[in-house]
């Protein structure tokens, strides 16, 4: 077996320790006395201190005590939780996370300064001298033979030693292995049986032992008890033959005593089946607790390794599927479709894998909040929402960039100061919303603050000056927003220390269609912004609608279609130089795949609309056929075809050709656009 | 017959040290991750003995202890519990609720499997 290395395991496990020490005290900022924050820091302190101190993090443990022993005294009430106190913590955690990463580096005097700040914080308590001393509670080391002794060792145990797991035949053992022994039981304290309890313990015991151990190697054995017990060692005679100290011992001052050759009787405890009847009721409330824990850590490259085999065998079993529906053959249609099912189950269990819940990002942004609430001066109360919605981990991955980029922006340029808000009427603290939800194939993250707002006025000033659009150009509000997210587009007067670095507007937003999802911006004057960005919960499989234009074949990505529509010959025709549709009352724009790809192949006869929406606006495409619903094994285009807008992606069909996979987000902007000029035009 | 001990302490790195020296000494050793798991786990099968941390969130080792030991099933089943510290306090407490011996961490694979050995007697 492979046995991973502690030392590795314990560095997992201090990241985790770290995120919980740091959730801990970002709550504690907020509400000071809450008991169990303190426990669950003073908790996450503990065990980091006491695993570094295990794998040889010395440096770690050390300086971790101070810290631990601080919010020991809280927890006991002897100090109250200062603001201070905790941010002293969370300073010298990163300081932890240093000696974690590079226990062996100089770390200078950091840990001095830390430590000074953590001390002045508790009140002038001087931080406790040594830190972790490992304390051996058995001597292991034997001291040097001493010569033969003799002793007389009379003892007996507390009543309910048994019941606490001590066994006393094993400390007769113990004695035994000591030296030559031997042992008068006394039973003279057994009360009469009408009212023993059978698991209690009234016996005491008188032993001789002539030994060449020390005196110390007797209290070992009762290391355990040695606090409850009665004990009486004395010595009979120093250094003597061992044959001569096998005398046989003054009787005990009671009763009958019995020569224990096979020692006391262990009444051995069963267990009536009404108290385990009981015991079994009891269970069932923490039985989801210990569900919850049994949890293995995977490599995240053996899931992606495991998620591509998944799609090989996908793509195998559509090749399959075709060969056995062209095949007369029953029993391979059984098979076929028995696998069809299989591999369809095993996707969506692999994509289950691949889910980790939000919360693990939005973790991330409360640390983020707290240092920008700091910089800037601002009081922000970050909520958020939905932190269970579980995402693909690669689309978590891709997204915390874009997402602290967003939250800074929020923060920066949306939220005022305390007196602006203040005077707004507003109440001091701004708010910053983080949510995550699902819909449909869809998960749907919004960033959204009670600030300013976006202010038209300036971003149609600079988007003029700097020559996105001209002068005076007619813009829906949609689009005016939009232009927050062109390239070298910034509204900041000046460019603080928080915005202005790192990722911009437009970076987010190719970030985020680089993940087939959009990103919508809505903004009240005076009342807020929200950002809004829909990722499509996986990136790898989707299930995908197969359409046919012309010869080719495409894909179209099934969460993104409505509906589909029969537009007939005559229609089509009727509807030349327009490019709507009446569907139930309302118009929609629609484009033709066989213009826009330039097939050069006449229309069916029944020609199809399949009609997609981005969750806003809708558009419905004009194709020859619908072949059906397709599993879609998404593969990334080429360098080459790196500007092909209206393509995300090709696959692989079950005939081995290509299909490409249509942009929705882009044919649904064109559709749009057309309808727009059109309108225009008309 | 190979004594079947069950661990608890919510340290995977702890953990992991303990299963490996325990199973190496010829241990079958079970792992749970906090006393309620401990616990769970502990009425669910019949262990010989059980090493638990104290300090451990859902439920701590003291809790575990006390629990168990008012289960006339789990009587004098030996309990060893992992400190951090001497603290003569918590040491006077985990016996209070029932346990039989303790380990200070950090600790000595050896002194474990030592510790273990005295416990479970021959």
């Amino acid at each position: 077996m492979n046995i991973p290395d502690p030392v590795a395991v314990f560095r997992i496990e201090a990241a985790e320790l770290f995120e919980q020490i740091e959730s801990g005290l970002l709550d504690l900022t907020h509400r000071l006395n809450d008991k169990d924050q303190i426990d669950a820091v003073f908790r996450g302190l503990h065990t980091l201190k006491g695993s570094g101190a295990m794998f040889g993090f010395d440096a770690l443990a050390a300086f971790t005590h101070h810290c631990e022993t601080a919010f020991d005294r809280v927890r006991k009430g002897e100090k109250p939780a200062t603001s201070e106190l905790v941010a002293a913590v969370l300073a010298a955690q990163d300081h932890m996370r240093a000696l974690v990463d590079r226990p062996t580096d100089d770390h200078g005097d950091i840990g001095e300064v830390l430590l000074a700040r953590l001390q002045h914080a508790v009140e002038g308590d001087a931080p406790q001298p040594a830190a972790v001393q490992p304390i051996p509670v058995v001597a292991v080391a034997q001291t040097p033979k001493s010569g033969l002794n003799s002793w007389r060792i009379r003892f007996s145990l507390p009543v309910n030693s048994m019941v606490n797991g001590t066994n006393p035949l094993g400390l007769l053992d113990e004695l035994r292995d000591l030296g030559e022994y031997k042992v008068l039981v006394n039973t003279s304290a057994i009360p009469s049986l009408d009212v023993l309890i059978p698991t209690d313990l009234h016996l005491s015991w008188d032993v001789t032992l002539t030994t060449d151990q020390p005196r110390s190697a007797i209290d070992d054995v009762f290391i355990f008890v040695l606090d409850d017990m009665q004990l009486d060692v004395e010595t009979l005679t120093e250094v003597v033959e061992p044959v001569a100290a096998v005398q046989a011992p003054e009787p005990p001052p009671v009763a009958t005593p019995v020569v224990a050759v096979a020692a006391p009787v262990q009444v051995p405890v069963a267990a009536t089946p009404v108290a385990e009847r009981e015991t079994a009721v009891s269970n069932a409330s923490d039985n989801r607790q210990a569900k919850a824990a049994e949890n293995v850590r995977v490599p995240a490259e053996r899931l992606d390794e495991l998620m591509d085999r998944v799609g090989e065998l996908v793509i195998a079993q559509s090749r399959l599927r075709q060969l056995a529906s062209a095949s007369m053959d029953i029993q391979l249609r059984s098979v076929s479709e028995e696998i069809e099912r299989l591999s369809g189950e095993l996707r969506d269990t692999m994509m289950v894998l691949r889910m980790v819940p939000v919360g693990s990002l939005f973790g991330r942004f409360r640390r983020l909040v707290h240092d920008l609430a700091r910089e800037t001066g601002k009081v922000i109360e970050l909520v958020t929402e939905g932190e269970t919605t579980e995402v693909d981990k690669t689309v978590i991955e891709r997204l915390a960039d874009p997402l602290v980029h967003l939250v800074r922006n929020s923060i920066d340029h949306g939220l005022e100061t305390p007196e602006e808000r203040r005077a707004a009427g507003k109440d001091e603290a701004g708010k910053v919303l983080l949510s995550a939800r699902q819909a449909g194939g869809e998960v749907i993250i919004t960033i959204k603050d009670d600030g300013r707002g976006i202010n038209r006025d300036r971003v149609r000033a600079k988007a003029e000056s700097s020559g996105l659009i001209q002068p005076g150009a007619v813009l829906s509000d949609q689009d005016l927003l939009q232009l927050i997210f062109a390239p070298g587009f910034s509204t900041a007067a000046q460019v603080t220390n928080l915005s202005g670095r790192g990722v911009g507007m437009d970076v987010v937003k190719k970030t985020v269609e680089a993940l087939r999802g959009a990103i919508d911006v809505t903004s009240q004057a005076g009342e807020g912004s929200e950002v809004s960005l829909r990722i499509p919960l996986t990136l790898a499989i989707i299930d995908g609608l197969l359409v046919r234009v012309g010869t080719g074949r495409y894909v179209i990505p099934l969460s993104a279609v409505e509906e589909c529509l029969e537009l007939s010959l005559e229609e089509d025709l009727r509807s030349r130089g327009r490019s709507f549709i009446s569907l139930r009352d309302s118009l929609v724009p629609f484009l033709r795949l066989r213009d826009l790809f330039q097939t050069g192949t006449k229309p069916d006869l029944h020609q199809k609309v399949v009609v997609i929406s981005t969750g806003t606006e809708r558009v419905g495409m004009v194709v020859d056929q619908i072949i059906g619903d397709h599993q879609t094994v998404i593969k990334s285009m080429s360098k080459l075809h790196h500007d092909v807008a209206t393509f995300s992606g090709a696959t692989i069909l079950g005939d081995g050709s290509v299909a490409l996979i249509l942009d929705v987000a882009h044919l649904v902007a064109a559709g749009q656009q057309q309808e727009a000029q059109v309108r225009a035009a008309g | 017959m190979t004594a079947r001990i069950l661990t608890v302490d919510d340290s995977a790195s702890i953990r992991l040290t303990t299963k490996v020296t325990l199973s190496n000494a010829g241990y079958d050793i079970t792992e749970a991750v906090h006393g309620a798991e401990g616990l769970e786990k502990a009425k669910s099968g019949q262990f010989d003995l059980i090493v638990t941390d104290l300090n451990m969130p859902v439920m701590d080792g003291l809790t575990m202890i006390e629990e168990l030991r008012k289960l006339p099933a789990h009587a004098g089943v030996p309990i060893i519990f992992l400190t951090t510290e001497s603290d003569a306090d918590l040491k006077a407490r985990a016996k209070a609720a029932g346990a039989t011996g303790w380990l200070t961490k950090p600790f000595d694979p050896e002194n474990l499997v030592k510790i273990v050995k005295k416990v479970l007697g021959r």
